[in-house]
Protein backbone atom coordinates (compact mmCIF):
# COMPACT_ATOMS: atom_id res chain seq x y z
CA UNK A 1 0.00 0.00 0.00
CA UNK A 2 1.48 3.09 -0.76
CA UNK A 3 1.70 6.05 1.70
CA UNK A 4 -0.90 8.48 0.01
CA UNK A 5 -3.62 5.03 0.63
CA UNK A 6 -1.99 4.52 3.79
CA UNK A 7 -2.86 8.13 4.70
CA UNK A 8 -6.23 8.07 3.25
CA UNK A 9 -7.21 4.61 5.30
CA UNK A 10 -5.72 6.56 8.50
CA UNK A 11 -7.79 9.53 7.38
CA UNK A 12 -11.01 7.82 7.03
CA UNK A 13 -10.91 6.03 10.39
CA UNK A 14 -10.32 9.15 12.16
CA UNK A 15 -12.85 10.75 10.65
CA UNK A 16 -15.11 7.95 11.93
CA UNK A 17 -13.94 8.54 15.52
CA UNK A 18 -14.91 12.36 14.87
CA UNK A 19 -18.14 11.40 13.97
CA UNK A 20 -18.66 9.39 17.01
CA UNK A 21 -17.31 11.64 19.65
CA UNK A 22 -19.22 14.61 18.02
CA UNK A 23 -22.36 12.60 18.95
CA UNK A 24 -21.28 11.61 22.46
CA UNK A 25 -19.02 15.07 23.31
CA UNK A 26 -22.03 17.38 24.26
CA UNK A 27 -20.72 19.66 26.87
CA UNK A 28 -17.62 17.47 28.24
CA UNK A 29 -14.65 19.51 28.12
CA UNK A 30 -12.57 16.15 27.66
CA UNK A 31 -14.07 14.96 24.62
CA UNK A 32 -13.73 17.97 23.36
CA UNK A 33 -10.26 18.71 23.97
CA UNK A 34 -10.11 15.01 22.32
CA UNK A 35 -12.18 15.64 19.38
CA UNK A 36 -9.93 19.29 19.03
CA UNK A 37 -6.82 17.09 18.78
CA UNK A 38 -8.33 15.08 16.13
CA UNK A 39 -9.57 17.97 14.03
CA UNK A 40 -5.84 19.17 13.75
CA UNK A 41 -5.39 15.69 12.62
CA UNK A 42 -7.36 15.12 10.30
CA UNK A 43 -6.47 18.39 8.46
CA UNK A 44 -2.74 17.57 8.31
CA UNK A 45 -3.50 14.09 6.73
CA UNK A 46 -6.00 15.42 4.56
CA UNK A 47 -2.85 17.86 3.07
CA UNK A 48 -0.96 14.27 3.07
CA UNK A 49 -3.35 13.05 1.10
CA UNK A 50 -3.91 15.07 -1.58
CA UNK A 51 0.01 16.10 -1.87
CA UNK A 52 0.53 12.50 -3.02
CA UNK A 53 -2.46 12.22 -5.19
CA UNK A 54 -2.11 10.51 -8.33
CA UNK A 55 -3.87 11.29 -11.36
CA UNK A 56 -6.64 9.00 -10.89
CA UNK A 57 -7.47 9.87 -7.73
CA UNK A 58 -7.23 13.34 -9.22
CA UNK A 59 -9.99 12.79 -11.27
CA UNK A 60 -12.38 11.15 -9.10
CA UNK A 61 -11.64 14.46 -6.72
CA UNK A 62 -12.33 16.58 -9.63
CA UNK A 63 -15.49 14.43 -10.21
CA UNK A 64 -16.59 14.60 -6.33
CA UNK A 65 -20.27 14.60 -6.17
CA UNK A 66 -20.07 17.67 -3.30
CA UNK A 67 -17.67 19.44 -5.10
CA UNK A 68 -18.37 22.93 -5.56
CA UNK A 69 -19.93 24.09 -9.19
CA UNK A 70 -20.27 27.08 -11.31
CA UNK A 71 -23.15 28.28 -9.16
CA UNK A 72 -22.06 27.47 -6.06
CA UNK A 73 -18.91 29.55 -6.80
CA UNK A 74 -21.03 32.36 -8.68
CA UNK A 75 -23.12 32.89 -5.00
CA UNK A 76 -19.84 33.08 -3.22
CA UNK A 77 -17.86 34.99 -5.71
CA UNK A 78 -19.71 37.40 -7.06
CA UNK A 79 -23.30 39.59 -6.66
CA UNK A 80 -25.89 41.14 -8.07
CA UNK A 81 -26.04 37.61 -10.25
CA UNK A 82 -28.56 38.24 -12.84
CA UNK A 83 -29.29 35.04 -15.68
CA UNK A 84 -29.10 35.47 -19.34
CA UNK A 85 -30.57 32.54 -21.15
CA UNK A 86 -31.12 31.38 -24.43
CA UNK A 87 -28.93 31.09 -27.93
CA UNK A 88 -31.78 32.89 -29.80
CA UNK A 89 -32.01 30.35 -32.54
CA UNK A 90 -33.16 27.12 -30.82
CA UNK A 91 -33.26 26.68 -27.41
CA UNK A 92 -32.01 27.89 -23.57
CA UNK A 93 -29.18 25.05 -22.00
CA UNK A 94 -29.50 24.59 -18.83
CA UNK A 95 -25.81 22.93 -19.18
CA UNK A 96 -24.38 26.40 -19.51
CA UNK A 97 -24.95 29.17 -17.23
CA UNK A 98 -24.55 32.97 -18.22
CA UNK A 99 -25.19 36.19 -16.40
CA UNK A 100 -24.10 39.26 -15.41
CA UNK A 101 -22.33 39.84 -11.92
CA UNK A 102 -20.70 42.13 -9.64
CA UNK A 103 -17.04 41.21 -8.91
CA UNK A 104 -16.41 43.56 -6.14
CA UNK A 105 -18.14 46.05 -7.11
CA UNK A 106 -17.31 45.98 -11.19
CA UNK A 107 -19.47 44.48 -13.67
CA UNK A 108 -18.86 41.52 -15.21
CA UNK A 109 -19.63 38.67 -17.04
CA UNK A 110 -19.73 34.84 -15.66
CA UNK A 111 -20.40 32.20 -17.86
CA UNK A 112 -19.82 28.54 -16.73
CA UNK A 113 -20.75 24.53 -17.62
CA UNK A 114 -23.44 23.66 -14.75
CA UNK A 115 -23.43 19.99 -13.30
CA UNK A 116 -26.76 18.90 -11.08
CA UNK A 117 -26.23 18.37 -7.07
CA UNK A 118 -29.55 15.55 -6.82
CA UNK A 119 -30.49 13.24 -9.56
CA UNK A 120 -33.62 15.17 -11.04
CA UNK A 121 -30.84 18.62 -11.21
CA UNK A 122 -28.29 16.10 -12.89
CA UNK A 123 -30.46 15.13 -15.74
CA UNK A 124 -32.22 18.41 -16.27
CA UNK A 125 -28.18 20.40 -16.24
CA UNK A 126 -27.83 17.11 -18.63
CA UNK A 127 -24.72 15.99 -16.57
CA UNK A 128 -22.91 19.07 -17.63
CA UNK A 129 -22.37 18.33 -20.82
CA UNK A 130 -23.74 21.50 -23.37
CA UNK A 131 -25.48 20.91 -26.66
CA UNK A 132 -24.56 23.45 -29.46
CA UNK A 133 -26.62 25.84 -27.85
CA UNK A 134 -25.04 26.61 -24.92
CA UNK A 135 -22.19 27.17 -26.98
CA UNK A 136 -23.94 29.70 -28.59
CA UNK A 137 -25.43 31.13 -25.40
CA UNK A 138 -22.19 31.58 -24.09
CA UNK A 139 -20.63 33.74 -27.12
CA UNK A 140 -23.39 35.83 -27.14
CA UNK A 141 -22.93 36.79 -23.95
CA UNK A 142 -19.33 36.91 -24.42
CA UNK A 143 -20.30 39.38 -27.32
CA UNK A 144 -22.62 41.36 -25.17
CA UNK A 145 -19.71 42.02 -22.43
CA UNK A 146 -17.47 42.53 -25.12
CA UNK A 147 -19.80 45.56 -26.65
CA UNK A 148 -19.94 47.02 -23.59
CA UNK A 149 -16.41 46.53 -22.06
CA UNK A 150 -17.18 44.31 -19.16
CA UNK A 151 -14.25 41.24 -18.48
CA UNK A 152 -15.27 37.93 -18.77
CA UNK A 153 -14.91 35.02 -16.13
CA UNK A 154 -15.65 31.34 -17.00
CA UNK A 155 -16.08 28.46 -15.12
CA UNK A 156 -15.20 24.96 -16.59
CA UNK A 157 -16.68 21.83 -15.37
CA UNK A 158 -17.74 19.19 -18.03
CA UNK A 159 -16.96 15.90 -18.74
CA UNK A 160 -17.21 17.19 -22.85
CA UNK A 161 -20.08 18.30 -25.06
CA UNK A 162 -23.01 16.22 -25.49
CA UNK A 163 -22.27 13.51 -28.00
CA UNK A 164 -26.03 13.24 -28.73
CA UNK A 165 -27.87 13.12 -31.86
CA UNK A 166 -29.58 16.32 -31.84
CA UNK A 167 -26.10 17.89 -30.83
CA UNK A 168 -24.27 16.71 -34.25
CA UNK A 169 -27.88 17.37 -36.11
CA UNK A 170 -27.68 21.15 -34.79
CA UNK A 171 -23.67 21.63 -35.39
CA UNK A 172 -21.85 20.64 -32.11
CA UNK A 173 -18.73 20.94 -33.83
CA UNK A 174 -19.74 24.41 -35.94
CA UNK A 175 -20.62 25.58 -32.30
CA UNK A 176 -17.75 24.88 -30.70
CA UNK A 177 -15.38 26.05 -33.43
CA UNK A 178 -17.25 29.33 -33.93
CA UNK A 179 -16.36 29.79 -29.91
CA UNK A 180 -12.38 29.32 -30.30
CA UNK A 181 -12.26 31.19 -32.97
CA UNK A 182 -14.47 34.55 -31.76
CA UNK A 183 -13.21 34.04 -28.37
CA UNK A 184 -9.49 34.45 -29.91
CA UNK A 185 -10.40 38.15 -31.03
CA UNK A 186 -12.48 39.80 -28.11
CA UNK A 187 -11.75 42.30 -27.07
CA UNK A 188 -12.29 42.44 -23.67
CA UNK A 189 -9.98 40.37 -20.38
CA UNK A 190 -10.74 36.94 -20.39
CA UNK A 191 -10.29 34.38 -17.31
CA UNK A 192 -11.10 31.29 -17.50
CA UNK A 193 -10.38 28.66 -14.45
CA UNK A 194 -11.22 24.99 -14.58
CA UNK A 195 -13.19 24.13 -11.60
CA UNK A 196 -13.43 20.36 -12.32
CA UNK A 197 -13.61 18.45 -15.12
CA UNK A 198 -12.18 20.08 -18.65
CA UNK A 199 -13.61 18.00 -20.76
CA UNK A 200 -11.85 18.48 -24.12
CA UNK A 201 -13.23 20.57 -27.22
CA UNK A 202 -16.35 20.87 -24.54
CA UNK A 203 -14.04 22.99 -22.48
CA UNK A 204 -11.91 24.37 -24.43
CA UNK A 205 -15.16 26.35 -26.12
CA UNK A 206 -15.24 28.55 -23.00
CA UNK A 207 -11.43 28.37 -22.11
CA UNK A 208 -9.96 30.58 -24.91
CA UNK A 209 -8.82 32.96 -22.76
CA UNK A 210 -5.78 35.85 -21.35
CA UNK A 211 -5.16 33.28 -18.32
CA UNK A 212 -6.31 29.80 -17.73
CA UNK A 213 -6.43 28.95 -13.77
CA UNK A 214 -6.54 24.91 -12.79
CA UNK A 215 -7.83 24.28 -9.26
CA UNK A 216 -5.54 21.96 -7.38
CA UNK A 217 -7.66 19.41 -8.11
CA UNK A 218 -9.04 19.47 -11.47
CA UNK A 219 -8.44 17.79 -14.66
CA UNK A 220 -7.94 18.57 -18.36
CA UNK A 221 -7.76 15.94 -21.07
CA UNK A 222 -8.27 15.27 -24.48
CA UNK A 223 -10.46 12.17 -24.01
CA UNK A 224 -12.00 11.41 -20.79
CA UNK A 225 -9.52 8.25 -19.09
CA UNK A 226 -12.28 5.81 -19.71
CA UNK A 227 -12.45 7.02 -23.31
CA UNK A 228 -8.97 6.80 -23.94
CA UNK A 229 -8.90 3.40 -21.99
CA UNK A 230 -11.17 1.75 -24.11
CA UNK A 231 -9.88 2.81 -27.86
CA UNK A 232 -5.86 2.52 -26.74
CA UNK A 233 -6.31 -0.72 -23.79
CA UNK A 234 -9.43 -1.12 -25.82
CA UNK A 235 -10.58 -1.60 -22.05
CA UNK A 236 -12.38 0.95 -20.22
CA UNK A 237 -11.25 -0.31 -17.05
CA UNK A 238 -7.57 0.59 -17.97
CA UNK A 239 -8.66 4.12 -16.82
CA UNK A 240 -6.06 4.58 -14.36
CA UNK A 241 -3.45 4.09 -16.80
CA UNK A 242 -4.79 6.22 -19.26
CA UNK A 243 -5.28 9.38 -16.76
CA UNK A 244 -1.56 8.59 -15.56
CA UNK A 245 -0.17 8.20 -19.75
CA UNK A 246 -1.97 11.60 -20.75
CA UNK A 247 -1.03 14.06 -17.94
CA UNK A 248 -4.27 15.47 -17.11
CA UNK A 249 -3.62 17.00 -13.73
CA UNK A 250 -3.27 20.50 -12.85
CA UNK A 251 0.56 20.21 -11.77
CA UNK A 252 1.34 18.26 -15.03
CA UNK A 253 -0.51 21.40 -17.04
CA UNK A 254 1.24 23.54 -15.22
CA UNK A 255 4.65 21.75 -15.89
CA UNK A 256 3.91 21.74 -19.42
CA UNK A 257 2.83 25.52 -19.77
CA UNK A 258 -0.53 24.87 -20.61
CA UNK A 259 -2.24 26.88 -18.58
CA UNK A 260 -1.18 29.75 -16.36
CA UNK A 261 -1.88 28.98 -12.63
CA UNK A 262 -2.78 26.32 -10.36
CA UNK A 263 -5.69 27.53 -7.44
CA UNK A 264 -4.98 25.79 -3.91
CA UNK A 265 -7.88 24.13 -2.88
CA UNK A 266 -8.84 23.91 1.15
CA UNK A 267 -6.95 20.54 2.32
CA UNK A 268 -8.23 17.37 1.12
CA UNK A 269 -9.78 19.31 -1.61
CA UNK A 270 -12.91 21.65 -2.80
CA UNK A 271 -15.48 19.43 -1.57
CA UNK A 272 -14.68 19.77 2.43
CA UNK A 273 -15.42 23.46 2.47
CA UNK A 274 -16.98 25.71 -0.54
CA UNK A 275 -16.53 28.70 1.37
CA UNK A 276 -12.59 28.72 1.26
CA UNK A 277 -12.21 26.81 -1.95
CA UNK A 278 -14.12 29.91 -3.33
CA UNK A 279 -12.12 32.35 -0.98
CA UNK A 280 -8.78 31.05 -2.49
CA UNK A 281 -10.04 31.00 -6.52
CA UNK A 282 -11.97 34.76 -5.59
CA UNK A 283 -8.06 36.22 -4.41
CA UNK A 284 -6.87 34.52 -8.21
CA UNK A 285 -9.42 35.78 -9.87
CA UNK A 286 -8.61 39.49 -8.58
CA UNK A 287 -5.04 39.43 -9.15
CA UNK A 288 -5.34 38.19 -12.30
CA UNK A 289 -7.97 40.44 -13.66
CA UNK A 290 -5.74 43.61 -12.01
CA UNK A 291 -3.26 42.67 -14.70
CA UNK A 292 -5.45 41.95 -17.50
CA UNK A 293 -7.23 45.47 -16.67
CA UNK A 294 -3.81 47.23 -17.17
CA UNK A 295 -3.51 46.14 -21.14
CA UNK A 296 -5.02 47.95 -23.73
CA UNK A 297 -7.83 45.80 -25.86
CA UNK A 298 -5.28 45.85 -28.53
CA UNK A 299 -2.31 44.66 -26.74
CA UNK A 300 -5.31 41.98 -24.59
CA UNK A 301 -5.77 40.71 -28.33
CA UNK A 302 -2.19 40.49 -29.40
CA UNK A 303 -0.88 39.17 -26.22
CA UNK A 304 -3.47 36.06 -26.11
CA UNK A 305 -3.03 35.53 -29.88
CA UNK A 306 0.82 34.98 -28.79
CA UNK A 307 -0.09 32.76 -25.67
CA UNK A 308 -1.84 30.25 -27.77
CA UNK A 309 0.25 30.70 -30.88
CA UNK A 310 3.42 29.88 -28.53
CA UNK A 311 1.84 27.36 -26.50
CA UNK A 312 2.09 23.34 -26.92
CA UNK A 313 4.86 23.52 -28.91
CA UNK A 314 6.23 19.84 -29.20
CA UNK A 315 8.12 19.26 -32.37
CA UNK A 316 11.54 19.76 -34.26
CA UNK A 317 12.33 20.56 -37.50
CA UNK B 1 -7.93 -6.64 -49.31
CA UNK B 2 -8.76 -6.76 -52.67
CA UNK B 3 -10.88 -9.86 -53.47
CA UNK B 4 -8.35 -10.55 -56.33
CA UNK B 5 -5.35 -10.73 -53.88
CA UNK B 6 -6.69 -13.81 -52.42
CA UNK B 7 -8.08 -15.53 -55.63
CA UNK B 8 -4.55 -15.26 -57.29
CA UNK B 9 -3.11 -16.66 -53.46
CA UNK B 10 -5.29 -19.92 -54.07
CA UNK B 11 -4.21 -20.38 -57.43
CA UNK B 12 -0.44 -20.69 -56.31
CA UNK B 13 0.34 -23.95 -56.38
CA UNK B 14 0.09 -24.85 -59.71
CA UNK B 15 3.17 -23.32 -59.85
CA UNK B 16 2.94 -22.26 -63.62
CA UNK B 17 1.67 -19.13 -65.13
CA UNK B 18 2.18 -16.87 -62.09
CA UNK B 19 0.52 -13.85 -63.18
CA UNK B 20 1.03 -10.68 -60.88
CA UNK B 21 -2.35 -9.42 -60.91
CA UNK B 22 -2.36 -8.35 -57.06
CA UNK B 23 -3.28 -4.93 -56.59
CA UNK B 24 -4.30 -4.56 -60.21
CA UNK B 25 -8.41 -4.80 -59.32
CA UNK B 26 -9.96 -3.81 -56.28
CA UNK B 27 -13.62 -4.12 -54.54
CA UNK B 28 -15.67 -1.37 -54.30
CA UNK B 29 -16.38 -0.88 -50.48
CA UNK B 30 -19.83 0.21 -51.48
CA UNK B 31 -21.08 -1.00 -54.23
CA UNK B 32 -18.83 -4.24 -53.94
CA UNK B 33 -18.25 -4.73 -57.48
CA UNK B 34 -14.88 -5.26 -59.04
CA UNK B 35 -13.03 -2.59 -60.68
CA UNK B 36 -9.67 -2.05 -62.79
CA UNK B 37 -7.42 -0.45 -60.62
CA UNK B 38 -6.51 1.83 -63.31
CA UNK B 39 -9.86 2.66 -64.37
CA UNK B 40 -10.06 4.04 -60.55
CA UNK B 41 -6.97 5.93 -60.70
CA UNK B 42 -8.34 7.75 -63.79
CA UNK B 43 -11.68 8.55 -62.07
CA UNK B 44 -9.84 10.53 -59.29
CA UNK B 45 -10.64 7.56 -57.19
CA UNK B 46 -13.76 7.42 -57.43
CA UNK B 47 -16.25 4.27 -58.48
CA UNK B 48 -17.13 4.47 -61.98
CA UNK B 49 -20.47 2.46 -61.24
CA UNK B 50 -21.65 4.21 -58.04
CA UNK B 51 -19.70 6.75 -57.89
CA UNK B 52 -18.29 6.42 -54.12
CA UNK B 53 -15.65 8.91 -53.06
CA UNK B 54 -12.61 6.72 -52.22
CA UNK B 55 -9.98 7.96 -49.48
CA UNK B 56 -6.93 9.54 -51.42
CA UNK B 57 -3.51 9.79 -49.72
CA UNK B 58 -2.49 13.31 -49.00
CA UNK B 59 -0.28 13.72 -52.20
CA UNK B 60 -2.79 12.23 -54.52
CA UNK B 61 -4.60 14.93 -53.25
CA UNK B 62 -2.88 17.60 -54.08
CA UNK B 63 -1.83 16.10 -57.56
CA UNK B 64 -5.51 15.88 -57.86
CA UNK B 65 -6.15 19.39 -56.75
CA UNK B 66 -3.52 21.97 -58.28
CA UNK B 67 -2.93 22.26 -61.83
CA UNK B 68 -1.01 20.12 -63.87
CA UNK B 69 -0.33 17.72 -60.13
CA UNK B 70 2.74 20.02 -59.65
CA UNK B 71 3.16 21.95 -56.08
CA UNK B 72 5.87 22.23 -53.99
CA UNK B 73 5.68 21.47 -50.44
CA UNK B 74 6.55 23.32 -47.01
CA UNK B 75 6.93 22.24 -43.55
CA UNK B 76 7.82 18.79 -44.30
CA UNK B 77 10.32 18.32 -41.53
CA UNK B 78 8.15 19.07 -38.54
CA UNK B 79 8.50 15.73 -36.34
CA UNK B 80 6.80 15.38 -32.76
CA UNK B 81 9.01 15.29 -29.77
CA UNK B 82 6.28 12.67 -28.16
CA UNK B 83 6.33 15.16 -25.22
CA UNK B 84 4.54 12.98 -22.75
CA UNK B 85 6.70 9.78 -23.63
CA UNK B 86 3.00 8.38 -24.01
CA UNK B 87 2.74 4.23 -23.88
CA UNK B 88 -0.41 2.45 -24.13
CA UNK B 89 -0.29 -0.99 -25.75
CA UNK B 90 2.26 0.13 -27.82
CA UNK B 91 4.97 3.07 -27.40
CA UNK B 92 3.42 6.29 -29.28
CA UNK B 93 7.02 6.74 -30.76
CA UNK B 94 6.96 3.62 -31.79
CA UNK B 95 3.64 4.28 -33.69
CA UNK B 96 5.41 6.91 -35.08
CA UNK B 97 8.33 5.38 -36.58
CA UNK B 98 6.43 2.93 -38.00
CA UNK B 99 3.69 4.88 -39.78
CA UNK B 100 6.73 7.21 -40.98
CA UNK B 101 8.12 4.50 -42.44
CA UNK B 102 4.66 2.98 -44.39
CA UNK B 103 3.76 6.92 -45.27
CA UNK B 104 7.25 8.43 -46.53
CA UNK B 105 5.57 11.33 -44.14
CA UNK B 106 7.13 13.03 -40.83
CA UNK B 107 3.53 13.21 -39.76
CA UNK B 108 -0.34 13.52 -40.63
CA UNK B 109 -0.03 16.65 -43.01
CA UNK B 110 1.20 17.84 -46.32
CA UNK B 111 1.59 21.91 -46.77
CA UNK B 112 1.95 22.70 -50.42
CA UNK B 113 1.83 25.63 -52.53
CA UNK B 114 0.59 25.60 -56.18
CA UNK B 115 -2.30 26.84 -58.63
CA UNK B 116 -5.48 26.01 -58.96
CA UNK B 117 -6.70 26.90 -62.50
CA UNK B 118 -4.12 29.53 -62.84
CA UNK B 119 -5.32 31.15 -58.99
CA UNK B 120 -1.81 30.50 -56.64
CA UNK B 121 -3.29 28.74 -53.32
CA UNK B 122 -2.04 27.07 -49.90
CA UNK B 123 -3.06 23.98 -49.24
CA UNK B 124 -2.52 21.94 -46.15
CA UNK B 125 -3.36 18.43 -46.93
CA UNK B 126 -4.34 15.67 -44.30
CA UNK B 127 -2.78 11.82 -44.63
CA UNK B 128 -5.71 9.46 -43.20
CA UNK B 129 -3.18 6.82 -42.97
CA UNK B 130 -0.74 8.30 -40.40
CA UNK B 131 -2.35 7.68 -37.08
CA UNK B 132 -6.20 8.08 -38.53
CA UNK B 133 -4.77 11.85 -39.67
CA UNK B 134 -4.75 13.13 -36.04
CA UNK B 135 -3.79 16.29 -34.73
CA UNK B 136 -1.30 16.76 -32.54
CA UNK B 137 1.56 19.57 -32.14
CA UNK B 138 2.59 18.67 -35.77
CA UNK B 139 -0.59 19.11 -37.65
CA UNK B 140 -1.43 21.68 -35.42
CA UNK B 141 1.95 23.80 -36.11
CA UNK B 142 1.74 22.91 -39.84
CA UNK B 143 -1.82 24.39 -40.09
CA UNK B 144 -0.83 27.32 -38.20
CA UNK B 145 1.99 28.62 -40.68
CA UNK B 146 -0.13 27.64 -43.84
CA UNK B 147 -2.91 29.64 -42.57
CA UNK B 148 -0.34 32.17 -41.21
CA UNK B 149 1.54 31.99 -44.73
CA UNK B 150 -1.70 32.46 -46.53
CA UNK B 151 -2.67 35.60 -44.80
CA UNK B 152 1.13 37.44 -45.07
CA UNK B 153 1.02 36.38 -48.80
CA UNK B 154 -2.69 36.96 -49.51
CA UNK B 155 -3.05 34.06 -51.36
CA UNK B 156 -6.04 31.83 -50.27
CA UNK B 157 -5.89 28.80 -48.28
CA UNK B 158 -7.32 25.37 -48.55
CA UNK B 159 -7.26 22.65 -46.11
CA UNK B 160 -8.32 19.25 -47.02
CA UNK B 161 -9.88 17.49 -43.92
CA UNK B 162 -9.00 13.63 -43.15
CA UNK B 163 -9.01 13.27 -39.66
CA UNK B 164 -10.26 11.26 -36.45
CA UNK B 165 -9.66 14.46 -34.37
CA UNK B 166 -6.50 15.46 -31.80
CA UNK B 167 -4.40 13.09 -31.45
CA UNK B 168 -4.93 11.26 -27.74
CA UNK B 169 -0.81 10.58 -27.59
CA UNK B 170 0.01 14.10 -27.33
CA UNK B 171 -2.82 15.17 -24.75
CA UNK B 172 -4.02 18.23 -23.89
CA UNK B 173 -0.94 19.33 -26.49
CA UNK B 174 -3.53 18.15 -28.89
CA UNK B 175 -6.16 19.56 -27.61
CA UNK B 176 -3.93 22.95 -27.52
CA UNK B 177 -3.83 22.94 -31.17
CA UNK B 178 -7.60 23.75 -31.79
CA UNK B 179 -6.99 26.92 -30.26
CA UNK B 180 -4.13 27.90 -31.51
CA UNK B 181 -5.44 27.25 -35.56
CA UNK B 182 -8.45 28.50 -34.67
CA UNK B 183 -6.96 31.75 -33.74
CA UNK B 184 -4.34 32.19 -36.53
CA UNK B 185 -8.03 31.68 -38.24
CA UNK B 186 -9.37 34.46 -36.87
CA UNK B 187 -6.24 36.70 -37.89
CA UNK B 188 -7.02 35.35 -41.41
CA UNK B 189 -10.59 36.40 -41.48
CA UNK B 190 -9.39 40.07 -40.67
CA UNK B 191 -7.09 40.30 -43.42
CA UNK B 192 -10.08 38.89 -45.93
CA UNK B 193 -8.01 36.25 -47.43
CA UNK B 194 -10.05 33.18 -48.36
CA UNK B 195 -10.08 30.31 -46.55
CA UNK B 196 -12.08 26.85 -47.96
CA UNK B 197 -12.76 23.96 -45.83
CA UNK B 198 -13.03 20.71 -47.91
CA UNK B 199 -14.07 18.01 -45.41
CA UNK B 200 -13.51 14.42 -46.85
CA UNK B 201 -14.11 10.96 -45.56
CA UNK B 202 -13.69 10.77 -42.14
CA UNK B 203 -14.08 14.39 -40.44
CA UNK B 204 -14.77 14.17 -36.69
CA UNK B 205 -13.95 15.28 -33.26
CA UNK B 206 -11.55 18.57 -32.91
CA UNK B 207 -10.90 18.88 -36.73
CA UNK B 208 -14.23 19.24 -37.38
CA UNK B 209 -14.21 21.16 -34.03
CA UNK B 210 -12.21 23.53 -35.16
CA UNK B 211 -10.60 24.61 -38.63
CA UNK B 212 -13.10 22.24 -40.58
CA UNK B 213 -16.26 24.39 -39.49
CA UNK B 214 -14.29 27.53 -40.19
CA UNK B 215 -13.83 28.43 -44.09
CA UNK B 216 -15.57 30.98 -45.76
CA UNK B 217 -17.41 28.03 -47.23
CA UNK B 218 -17.40 24.56 -45.85
CA UNK B 219 -17.74 22.12 -48.37
CA UNK B 220 -17.47 17.95 -48.66
CA UNK B 221 -17.52 15.41 -50.69
CA UNK B 222 -20.24 12.99 -51.27
CA UNK B 223 -20.94 10.44 -48.36
CA UNK B 224 -17.99 11.63 -45.79
CA UNK B 225 -18.40 11.08 -42.46
CA UNK B 226 -18.88 14.17 -40.85
CA UNK B 227 -19.28 15.14 -37.07
CA UNK B 228 -18.07 15.94 -33.29
CA UNK B 229 -18.52 12.78 -31.90
CA UNK B 230 -17.90 9.57 -33.33
CA UNK B 231 -21.25 7.22 -33.86
CA UNK B 232 -20.23 4.54 -32.01
CA UNK B 233 -20.05 7.51 -28.72
CA UNK B 234 -23.03 8.21 -29.76
CA UNK B 235 -24.71 5.04 -29.89
CA UNK B 236 -23.76 4.16 -26.01
CA UNK B 237 -24.97 7.45 -25.19
CA UNK B 238 -27.99 7.75 -26.07
CA UNK B 239 -28.80 3.72 -26.50
CA UNK B 240 -30.20 3.61 -29.90
CA UNK B 241 -29.18 2.37 -33.10
CA UNK B 242 -28.20 5.57 -35.67
CA UNK B 243 -30.65 6.27 -38.52
CA UNK B 244 -29.53 5.48 -42.01
CA UNK B 245 -27.16 8.19 -43.37
CA UNK B 246 -26.76 10.04 -39.42
CA UNK B 247 -23.34 12.10 -39.86
CA UNK B 248 -22.61 12.17 -43.81
CA UNK B 249 -22.37 15.15 -45.91
CA UNK B 250 -25.49 14.90 -47.34
CA UNK B 251 -27.25 14.91 -43.54
CA UNK B 252 -25.33 17.67 -42.63
CA UNK B 253 -26.09 19.53 -45.63
CA UNK B 254 -29.77 18.59 -45.36
CA UNK B 255 -29.46 20.21 -41.59
CA UNK B 256 -27.19 23.38 -43.08
CA UNK B 257 -24.28 22.81 -41.70
CA UNK B 258 -22.69 22.60 -45.00
CA UNK B 259 -22.08 25.11 -47.77
CA UNK B 260 -22.01 22.70 -50.66
CA UNK B 261 -21.56 18.86 -51.33
CA UNK B 262 -19.77 18.79 -54.50
CA UNK B 263 -18.37 15.74 -56.57
CA UNK B 264 -14.59 15.35 -56.52
CA UNK B 265 -14.66 15.75 -60.31
CA UNK B 266 -16.18 19.11 -59.43
CA UNK B 267 -14.07 20.07 -57.06
CA UNK B 268 -11.65 22.27 -58.51
CA UNK B 269 -14.07 24.35 -60.73
CA UNK B 270 -16.23 24.64 -57.64
CA UNK B 271 -13.21 26.00 -55.52
CA UNK B 272 -12.31 27.84 -58.38
CA UNK B 273 -15.52 29.93 -58.85
CA UNK B 274 -15.55 30.53 -55.23
CA UNK B 275 -12.22 32.14 -55.38
CA UNK B 276 -13.20 34.48 -58.06
CA UNK B 277 -16.12 35.61 -56.20
CA UNK B 278 -13.45 36.09 -53.14
CA UNK B 279 -10.42 37.55 -55.13
CA UNK B 280 -10.72 41.44 -55.83
CA UNK B 281 -10.64 41.73 -59.57
ZN1 LIG C 1 -19.02 1.42 -56.35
Amino acid sequence: MDSAEQSKRELEDIERQVRHLEKAAGENQDARRQLQTLQEQIEALRRQVTTHLGPWQRTELARHPQRPYTLDYIERIFADWSEIHGDRGFSDDPAIVCGMAKFHGEDVAVIGTQKGRDAKQRVYRNFGMPNPEGYRKALRVMRIAEKFRRPIFTLVDTPGAYPGLGAEERGQAEAIAHNLREMARLRVPIVATITGEGGSGGALAIAVADRVLMMENSIYSVISPEGCASIMWRDASKRELAAAAMKITAEDLSQFRLVDEVVPEPPGGAQNDWDAAARMLDERLQANLAQLKAKSPEELAAQRYDKFRGIAQAFTE
Amino acid sequence: MTWFKRQSGDLEPSGEKKVRTEGLWVKCEDCRQIIWKKDLDANLNVCPKCQHHFRVDARTRLAQLLDDGEYTTDDLKLASTDPLKFTDLKKYSDRLTKTRKDTGLKDAIVNARGKLNGQPVIVSSMEYAFIGGSMGSVVGEAITRAVERATDLRIPLLIVSASGGARMMEGVISLMQLAKISAALARMDDARVPYISILTDPTTGGTTASFAMLGDLNIAEPGALIGFAGPRVIEQTIRQKLPGGFQRSEFLLEHGMLDAVVHRKDLKNYIARALEFMMPN
